[in-house]
């Protein structure tokens, strides 16, 4: 079988497995990281969505073959290191409205909080509400409005 | 065990144990004896009460059938102080791992951080006690917990007596720290083993006064918190079970088909990955190494299919089924009145987690792994499906990724079960999104008829007649009611009419005031969806006071606080009307709207702004339905006492978007014996898009010493607030559930094969 080798949260990986497999399956059932979550398989739902070179990308829609080796993935697991803390500010922002209640979607939400206050500042602006009205990732819970409060203070501390 | 009966001594007074062990473990019945007291006893012959909510609602029902059954229930002291705590409840979100550390962390003075919650195993030996449902939870353990949690404290008290050479009675405890008035403490820790016993007895302890609560009624946030944005949280299929590889079922394009035949099974066990293809009682089961490649094997299978249990029928022929079911209302009274029937179309219970499980079945065992809202049942209906004793059945209760009704039943625990005793190897299930939006459990399709006479300013009387498909209610409840039904003055009535009646309360003065059920067609998978009948019920309710309201000249706030019975119903009430302006000018095309509902002991009211004008309704959301904004709630509850305010707030924002969704844009069509919707993208559950900007919840003060129930409460409310707003803003009063339900705004996914494939583009935009 093929081998593919590329980063995850800072280690370099390589995974023996077929050149089409969306990288989620690598991510969960290969090498067991399971903070991205599955929800839908088609990059619908985003509870899956993780970093590829700082950019939220969704696994679930990433064949394997397409890394290379110097591509750098980043999931939840990973995330307060890129900021070389225990906590990602993003993080203690959500602890501090309480947003999560079952949890299932809130690493994805995180990461694609995080991605979209990168692309903002990144484009010189401030947050706005279609912003974060643009925000596709589902929560069944209905957790939206804590979650828009939590971007908006954890944009702050970024 | 000596004392079961369990008695109050005294108004806080209340019996549990302690258990021999190595260290303390202290213990209490799962009951509530007060309410054993309380209970009414049913006079003979009395008539049916058309307001039987207000002698035993199902909040009392559920408590009163765990009394003659429950076991008990463990606080255990450690050496490294810390308290833990195996809750035979499900935690899918709902918060309540959280509001029982507050209640062991309140009445030991240990700090909550060092109370570890966790979810017990099924045991049967619970009975009835083990069901997370018709939001009971918090109401039914709320004084056995504490009163296991008091004796701990107590004897912990009495073994620092010792140590300290004091009496118990100098002695005080702060953040699980003993200590004499000399200043010489000792640490929960040190105790733990010296306050054990070897011999189990029974102890009596009072419980704190309300008044010195300083958890209890305190904002907290979950004790799962950090786990849940680190990743660290592990919901089933992020468990590792050795060589439980990802597994997934091909499914029939009709609902609950069956497999006639497979042709190529041979050569799907030889795809990449693949270990093991058979046929199973739901279709073909694959096992591979990863779920990918089960999507694929899936796929390639080719499966001819047997009929389903809803052949060629549709969202137009099951409507016609209902109208033929429901029960008649008899000619048009010769007096003023209004008429009215609303139709509510299948939705969704999927919760973000799919259905899913793991199970290791062996000749001689099995375990499985699943979030399961009824263990006791599922191990039961496992042990038999298998073969099994149901001791040799160990069924383990996960942390769910939601619920909604969905995971009071275990299809997916059941289905991996088979599969792995047929493989003879350990599974983990998943559920692809397809198959739990088209073959998992639904919300029935339903009718309300309402028809209320009224002469001057009296409401006369005030009859509904709801009509739905068969909900199934076999997951447990079913039992519990069947226990007590004989018992409450309901006289002869089945399962569901009894539920119905005790979960729909008519709490306005309406004259005579009826009720009734009526179900047809057991051809669906169908299950309660937060919750069972209110949000359809209390909707269709709510538009006709508005209705009334409007012909009386009343304004809809004023007509609702006339005409509610009660001082706590008026207050939430009151509360939203004041705090969101109610009244206020607003442009054409947007409106407010009010709306009020009691269930499980507690009362809420919402209000709602709508904005229907034609740039908000058709603003461009890709993939998606835009339509009315909803653009502010103000949402007031009172859940008698609230354990972690925080928490219902929480609860009732959930039941808020619930609400929204369950009104403008979420349903499932029914087209040819098959759901159309297979994705997220299908199924118009609330997004940030349709978020309201402007939300405010008002928990209000406690009035009561006793938690009723909250995790559903504020569905109905809000989905009935929006419906009004949305009807007064457009001038038409809607009848038809979700109000988009006609326009279908999605290309529908095939059938065969049932699921899609995964797309590859996801790396385009990242570099």
């Amino acid at each position: 079988m093929p081998k593919h080798t590329f980063r995850v949260n800072g280690e370099q990986v390589t995974v023996d497995v077929a050149d089409d497999v969306r990288l989620l399956w690598v991510l969960r059932d290969l090498l067991g990281i399971t903070g991205p979550k599955y929800g839908c398989g088609i990059n619908v739902c985003k509870a899956c969505t993780s970093h590829l070179n700082g950019n939220a990308v969704n696994p679930c829609a990433i064949p394997v073959n397409d890394l290379e080796p110097t591509d750098e993935v980043t999931t939840i697991e990973g995330l307060a290191a890129t900021v070389d803390q225990d906590l990602h500010p993003m993080q203690r922002a959500w602890l501090e409205q309480d947003v999560a209640q079952c949890g299932y979607c809130q690493p994805g939400q995180i990461m694609a909080a995080v991605a979209l206050v990168r692309e903002v500042t990144a484009h010189g602006r401030e947050l706005t509400e279609a912003d974060l009205d643009g925000i596709r990732n589902i929560c069944r819970c209905g957790t939206y409005p804590r979650i828009r409060e939590a971007i908006k203070s954890g944009a702050k501390e970024m | 065990m000596p004392g079961s009966d369990g008695a109050a001594i005294g108004r806080r007074r209340f019996l549990g144990f302690v258990i021999a062990a190595p260290t303390l473990v202290a213990a209490a019945e799962l009951t509530r004896p007060e309410s054993a007291a309380a209970t009414p006893t049913p006079v003979a012959g009395q008539v049916p009460s058309p307001e039987i909510t207000k002698i035993v609602d199902l909040t009392d029902m559920m408590t009163a059938a765990t009394l003659p059954t429950a076991g008990l229930i463990r606080v255990e002291v450690h050496e490294d102080g810390t308290v833990s705590f195996a809750l035979p409840r499900a935690e899918v979100g709902q918060g309540i791992t959280t509001s029982t550390a507050m209640l062991i962390a309140e009445e030991m003075d240990v700090p909550l951080d060092r109370v570890r919650v966790t979810l017990a195993d099924a045991r049967p030996e619970l009975v009835f006690n083990q069901i997370t449902g018709a939001s009971n939870t918090t109401h039914s353990t709320y004084t056995p917990i504490r009163t296991a949690a008091a004796i701990a404290r107590l004897r912990l008290l009495e073994a620092a007596a010792t140590v300290l050479g004091s009496a118990a009675s100098e002695l005080t405890v702060r953040a699980g720290v003993i200590a004499d008035r000399a200043g010489n403490s000792v640490p929960f820790g040190d105790l733990a083993a010296k306050a054990a016993t070897d011999r189990t007895e029974q102890v009596s302890v009072e419980l704190k006064e309300a008044k010195d609560f300083s958890v209890i009624g305190t904002p907290r946030n979950r004790i799962d918190a950090v786990a849940a944005v680190t990743g660290r949280k592990k919901f089933t299929m992020d468990l590792d079970v050795p060589d439980a590889k990802s597994t997934m079922v091909c499914r029939a394009p009709t609902i609950n088909g069956t497999v006639e035949s497979a042709a190529n099974l041979a050569e799907v066990r030889g795809m990449p990955g693949v270990t093991d293809v058979a046929v199973v009682s739901t279709g073909v089961a694959v096992r591979a190494e990863t779920f990918g490649q089960c999507v694929d094997a899936v796929r390639a299978l080719r499966v001819s299919w047997k009929p389903g249990t809803a052949e060629g029928k549709s969202d137009e022929s099951v409507l016609d089924e209902l109208r033929a079911a429901e029960l008649p209302l008899g000619p048009r009274p010769p007096v003023a009145n209004v008429d009215e029937r609303f139709t509510f179309y299948f939705r969704s219970n999927s919760a973000l987690e799919p259905n899913c499980a793991i199970a290791d079945v062996r000749a001689d065992r099995a375990e499985i792994w699943s979030g399961l809202k009824s263990p006791i049942v599922a191990k039961q209906e496992i042990a038999v499906k298998l073969g099994l004793p149901l001791t040799r059945v160990t069924v383990h209760v996960t942390d769910s990724g939601g619920s909604f009704g969905r995971r009071l039943f275990y299809d997916a625990a059941l289905e991996a079960a088979e599969i792995s005793q047929q493989f003879g190897k350990p599974v983990k299930l998943m559920w692809h999104r397809a198959d739990d939006s088209r073959q998992g459990r639904t919300h029935p399709m339903c009718i309300s008829r309402v028809r209320a006479t009224y002469a001057g300013n009296t409401v006369l009387t005030y009859r509904q007649r709801h009509t739905s498909v068969a909900t199934d209610l076999g997951h447990g409840f079913g039992e519990i009611v069947t226990a007590l039904a004989a018992r409450l003055p309901v006289g002869d009535i089945g399962f569901s009419e009894t539920f119905f009646q005790l979960s729909q309360e008519m709490s306005y003065k309406f004259g005579a005031s009826t009720r009734w059920l009526n179900e047809t067609d057991k051809g669906f998978n169908t299950g309660s969806m937060r919750n069972v009948y209110s949000p359809d019920a209390t909707c269709a309710r709510e538009l006709v006071v508005d209705q009334l309201a409007g012909k009386m000249n009343k304004d809809p706030y004023q007509f609702r606080r006339e005409f509610l019975r009660d001082d706590r119903a008026k207050a939430v009430l009151d509360k939203v009307a004041e705090v969101g302006s109610w009244g206020r000018q607003m442009p054409a095309n947007t409106a407010q709207g009010i709306a009020f509902h009691a269930e499980y002991k507690s009362v809420s009211a919402a209000l709602v702004e709508i904005d229907c004008r034609p740039e908000t309704v058709n603003r461009e959301i890709r993939d998606g339905v835009a339509g009315p904004r909803v653009t502010k709630v103000v949402f007031a509850v009172d859940v008698g006492l609230a354990v972690n305010p925080r928490g219902l707030e929480a609860q009732m924002m959930g039941c808020i978007c619930d609400g929204i969704a369950l009104t403008l844009t979420s349903s499932l069509h029914l087209r040819d014996g098959h759901f159309l919707e297979a994705s997220w993208d299908n199924y118009f559950y609330t997004r940030q898009w349709n978020t309201p900007p402007e939300l405010q919840i008002i928990v209000m003060p406690n009035t009561s010493e006793q938690p009723g129930g909250a995790g559903e409460l504020g569905v109905a409310p809000s989905m009935a607030a929006v419906a009004c707003a949305y009807g007064r803003a457009t001038g038409t009063m809607p009848t038809s559930f979700p109000i988009n339900h006609d326009t279908l705004s999605f290309e529908p996914k095939p059938t065969i094969p049932p699921v899609p494939e995964s797309p590859t583009d996801g790396i385009r935009r990242a570099r």
